[in-house]
């Protein structure tokens, strides 16, 4: 059961020599999915017309050759993004039978490039927790311990590509929902600047703070993916006017010379022991390669959580009020008058914590509350940005944890909503900020978890997070879970 | 109305805005298309759509907000207005709260003899809402989503409307300006042009403000000036009675001419406006402000300047033709035949015009207000009417004939032509037929004619009113009395 | 802060979610423990209010041509609605007039 190719580079090159047809690229992840999804769950629906599609494609390129390095490369979308033809459910009960009119522009973007869409993954219902957990449709499970979860909210996402079933997808990030999934499951995930990708056909969920992403194994590949995904889109107007050939420019740039920040605030009492050792190993990794690592504060990011859980339950709030019964979605039928037709749809349709966070942030902004709570948050918001922006006057990146523990057990924090938040505790804030991060495989604890070191730059450098992630991928060595078959390479930390 | 009380109006206009295409999506911006013909998943409020904000909503915006003299800010910021109600998809309306693109500027409207300068807070876009329709479904409702984001811009005054005519006028005065600049075209029937009233009573002299009360659903200026008169009158009767008026939402109700209950503010709703997420503020280019500054259609009031100046006619005429594009047009197209005529006849343009602008704003407005339109064309086109001036600025009929032949042409739809033809009707200025019945009346009534020599000189009318009796109305009055001041001097 | 039992019932209403009185009693709970522990925001000292997201732009907004693209069919606008008649959208009889 060994893939056929292991990133974008070597199946370009198998696909250009004719060492396999893109029929067999995508087959081989179709029976992997096969295979293997039955116990992990990190498909809610796979895409009838994946086969045909790349049929089709191999016909195509008989007459002419790929043009890009995504033609003919099978992709997993998480089920927040909108494929034509394919449910998208957010894994909730409200979306079930939901069929979107249209693609969502990173799908088009991908399908333009060639991507063939195996199937959408498994997620928190609209993308609201860190477990994936809070899913209606089922139970995603950790490759690298099937006891313990993935992370979330993408966590079908990474599990995807964890286990090689595709080898990349799609994922959101709204307070580290590609990030901290990724870390989970020893993938790379990146959160993307805020304006770098079109949101259009992504179910919004905070809508100031949501950004698309990829999850891929190797920074190259992210790089691919970030290059066809980014830049302006006549459908989204808070992307920004950025050439994403940038990336390209400062992915080529050199780690040594660089200075990345140490916050002290992502290294203090929380962290876990397994998580510091692996990433004091990343950090002499980093430093032999010349970059040099200075201490930085970040003093306002610790009420992250508080920010965030103000001001992404508003947006929710407000953005999921479209869910009435009314053009689409779910409907109850205990309903006889318009005000019972909402309550009651809402009620039935909507799992517990998309109800929790609806009723916290309908409350931070009524009337009375609002300047207690909506816009305090607000303005420790700008207090955030305005310390990170500090800090990159010093340095040129931040260099810390994604997330205080290992992958932690199924259940273990479900019944207890501020845990559960607290996971999110280092990624918040570059969604806060609108800043780009990434989490790139560190190495796993002694009881062989993975690990995730998170890097976070200033808007726009992409590139060179890429580029420093490369270089803990080459130290670190890609790694697969024992339970997809695969030989394991390099040792715990 | 109870005298001791004043009035406090002030109102809130909805315009749509004659763009192409909706707000935030591109479906077309069209009025009567089959249910949900003009919709997509942006103005469905589907999930995943995002709103991108059309460049002529801006600039319409813009327009009016120099026609209007705003403030118009270069930083303006979208909000989310919340409430659940099938015709509002995403469960809120994009519209702008603490931060609008128009603040400040003014609107003069005649309130009595005089001139008043109601002001306006501020006027800011938003989306329509779609349609709900219940008439004749047994147990539903059917939702149409056509009219979903269609651009509208609200335009809310200060309270300093004191009176109903100040009411309608106020809007009059905005409707004309909103189609001379190409913004709306105003049609309250199809909803184009929807005005709330924020109505409270306070007692003269004091300068507080009572509790106000929102009247909606007048879709006609008549229905406003109707309603306005109803909730005075509703209110002066609680405070005379010493009752409070509750602050609440009401509807007018065009059957019976009276405003009802519709929502108590006690119950109302906590809309949770937030700036909107997906739309950046909107930043203006100011040289795109000055751009339409200088490409800024004539406004009325510089029409009305104009108009007054051109014709020798008062500017309140001028005004008053050009407030009613129906009857400024029809002034027009009759002006042109009345010159023609004045050439012809060799008398001045001046007379005529007066003579025109006269009997349009007396004769043919009050028709017009009336029966409509229809009494502009047809036999009663611009033509007729100048044919109608002519006839008496040339003395063959008097004044009063010229009325009474519109009004028969009105009632049985016919020429004014056929009308004087038929009643053989022309104006008598021979003196010697003018002679023939001076000296009839004067034989006929000796007391009044010796207390006429005697001194009193009311009699005089008396003795015109009995000559004009005499020739069946044809007498030219100014003749006869100039004649019969002759023959009475003799 | 604590929640009381009415102020969740009221925020429950305007976010037109019905819920049982378990849920109720559950949400007043786990609801306040979340407010206690944002309160802490309130021990910053914080900038002049009124900044947010955006507030830095200063390019003008680039905005879309006013050209009209087609809609969707009405069988693809409905295709979705768990309910319709004809060509509209079916909802409960709707009984209150107006907003
Ligand atoms: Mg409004
Ligand atoms: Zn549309």
């Amino acid at each position: 059961m060994t893939p056929l190719f292991d990133g974008i580079a070597s199946f370009a090159q198998g696909r250009d020599s004719r060492k396999f047809s893109i029929e067999e690229a995508v087959r081989s992840c179709l029976d992997r999915i096969e295979n293997l999804d039955p116990e992990l769950g990190a498909f809610l629906s796979l895409n009838p017309n994946a086969v045909n599609r790349a049929r089709q494609l191999d016909n195509r390129m008989a007459r002419n050759p790929a043009q890009s390095p995504f033609y003919g490369y099978p992709v997993a979308i998480k089920d927040n993004l909108h494929v034509a033809g394919m449910p998208t459910t957010c894994a909730s009960r409200m979306l079930a039978n939901y069929r979107p009119l249209e693609n969502a522009t990173v799908v088009d973007r991908l399908l333009k490039a060639g991507a063939v869409i195996l199937g959408k993954t498994n997620m928190d219902e609209f993308a609201m927790g860190s477990s994936t957990e809070n899913s209606a449709m089922g139970v995603t499970r950790n490759p690298w311990d099937t006891r313990r979860v993935p992370g979330g909210s993408s966590g079908g996402s990474a599990v995807a590509v964890a286990s090689d079933m595709a080898p990349m997808a799609l994922g959101s990030d709204t307070g580290g929902s590609i990030r901290q999934p990724a870390a989970f499951c020893g993938v790379l995930g990146l959160k993307p600047t805020y304006g770098r990708i079109s949101r259009y056909g992504l179910v919004a969920f905070s809508s100031s703070l949501d950004q698309i992403g990829p999850f891929a194994r190797r920074a190259q590949d992210a790089l691919e993916m970030m290059l066809v995904l980014s830049g302006p889109d006549g459908r989204d107007m808070t992307v920004a006017s950025r050439n994403p050939e940038e990336m390209r420019r400062d992915f080529a740039s050199e780690v040594r010379g660089m200075v990345i920040g140490m916050p002290e605030e992502f290294f203090s009492d929380g962290l876990d022991d397994g998580v510091r050792v692996s990433l004091e190993r990343a950090r002499e990794v980093l430093a032999a390669e010349g970059a040099e690592f200075r201490p930085v504060r970040l003093p306002s990011a610790q009420y992250g959580i508080n920010v965030y859980y103000l001001i992404a339950t508003s947006e929710a709030a407000s953005n999921l009020s479209r869910y009435d019964g009314v053009r689409y979605g779910y409907r109850s039928l205990k309903a006889s008058n318009i005000r019972d037709l909402y309550t009651h749809t809402r009620q039935e349709g909507f799992g517990p914590e998309v109800k929790r966070r609806i009723l916290l942030g309908t409350f931070a902004l009524s009337a009375g509350y609002q300047d207690q709570y909506y816009r305090k948050a607000q303005q420790v918001q700008s207090l955030i940005r305005e310390e990170f922006d500090r800090a990159f006057h010093e340095v040129d990146m931040l260099f810390a944890p994604t997330t205080p523990t290992p992958p932690f057990l199924f259940g273990e924090k479900s019944s207890d909503p501020l845990a559960m938040y607290l996971s999110d505790i280092y990624t918040i804030s570059a969604n806060l900020a609108g800043l780009p991060a990434l989490s790139v495989p560190s190495w796993p604890t002694a009881e062989g978890l993975p690990v995730g070191a998170q890097l976070i730059g200033p808007a726009w450098s992409e590139g060179r997070l890429l580029k420093v992630a490369s270089v803990l991928e080459e130290a670190v060595g890609v790694r697969r879970p024992p339970m997809t078959g695969e030989r394991q390479g390099g040792e715990a930390a | 109305m109870n005298p001791e009380f004043e009035m406090v109006v002030g109102l809130e206009v909805h315009t749509q805005l004659l763009t192409r295409s909706k707000l935030f999506c591109r479906c077309e911006n069209r009025f009567g298309a089959p249910p949900n013909t003009l919709v997509c998943p942006v103005c469905l409020g589907h999930p995943g759509v995002l709103p991108v904000l059309n460049e002529e909503a801006v600039r319409l915006g813009i327009r009016l907000g120099l026609a209007l003299g705003c403030t118009v800010h270069t930083r303006s910021v979208f909000d989310r207005k919340h409430y659940f109600y099938p015709d509002l998809p995403k469960g809120y309306q994009i519209s702008q709260f603490t931060h609008p693109l128009l603040t400040g500027g003014s609107l003069s409207v005649r309130s009595g003899e005089g001139v008043r300068e109601i002001r306006l807070h501020r006027i800011h876009m938003e989306e329509d809402a779609g349609k709900n329709l219940h008439a004749g479904i047994r147990d539903a409702s059917h939702v149409d989503l056509n009219r979903a984001g269609v651009p509208l811009l609200e335009i809310v005054s200060e309270p300093d409307i004191r009176t109903p005519e100040e009411a309608v006028d106020y809007l009059k005065k905005l409707r004309q300006i909103l189609r001379a600049i190409g913004i709306s075209d105003g049609n309250m029937e199809e909803g184009s042009f929807r005005c709330d009233a924020n109505v409270s009573l306070r007692r003269k002299g004091t300068s507080a403000f009572g509790t106000k009360v929102e009247i909606k659903n007048m879709n006609s200026f008549r229905f406003v000036q109707k309603a306005l008169l109803h909730e005075c009158d509703r209110q002066s009767a609680l405070l005379a009675r010493g009752e409070r008026v509750v602050s609440e939402t009401r509807l007018f109700d065009s059957s019976t001419g009276k405003t009802l209950s519709m929502r108590s503010k006690e119950e109302a709703l906590d809309y949770r406006y937030f700036p909107e997420p997906d739309l950046p503020p909107l930043v203006l280019d100011p040289n795109w402000i000055a751009e339409e500054r200088a490409n800024l259609p004539e406004l009325p009031q510089e029409r009305v300047f104009k108009l007054s100046e051109e014709l020798g006619i008062r500017e309140e005429d001028a005004e008053a033709l050009l407030l009613e594009e129906d009857l400024s047009r029809y002034f027009e197209e009759a002006r042109e035949v009345v010159v023609r005529y004045a050439k012809e006849g060799g008398w001045p343009v001046e007379l005529g015009t007066g003579r025109l602008v006269n009997f349009i704003l007396s004769e043919v407005l009050r028709e017009w207000n009336r029966k409509g339109a229809r009494i502009l064309s047809g036999e009663l086109c611009p033509e007729e009417i100048a044919y109608l001036v002519a006839q008496v600025v040339e003395e063959r009929i008097s004044l009063n004939q010229a009325k009474e032949v519109y009004a028969m042409a009105v009632e049985s739809l016919r020429s004014p032509k056929s009308v004087i033809k038929e009643h053989n009707l022309s104006q008598e200025s021979g003196e010697e037929k003018l002679g023939e019945w001076i000296r009839e009346v004067l034989a006929e009534n000796p007391a009044e004619v010796q207390s006429y020599r005697e001194g009193k000189e009311r009699v005089f009318g008396f003795l015109v009113g009995q000559v004009m009796k005499k020739s069946g109305g044809k007498a030219n009055p100014q003749k006869a009395n100039l004649l019969l001041k002759d023959y009475l001097s003799r | 802060m604590k929640l009381t039992h009415d102020q969740v019932t009221h925020v429950a209403r305007l976010a037109s979610l019905s819920l049982t009185p378990e849920e109720e009693a559950h949400f007043a709970e786990e609801l306040s423990q979340i407010l206690d522990y944002v309160e802490n925001l309130n021990r910053l000292m914080l900038p002049p209010p009124g900044l947010h997201v955006g507030d830095g732009v200063s390019d003008p907004t680039p905005l879309h041509p006013d050209i009209p693209r087609p809609s969707v069919p009405v069988e693809e606008a409905l295709s979705n609605a768990p309910d319709r008649s004809g060509q509209f959208f079916r909802v409960p009889r709707i009984l209150e007039e107006g907003r």
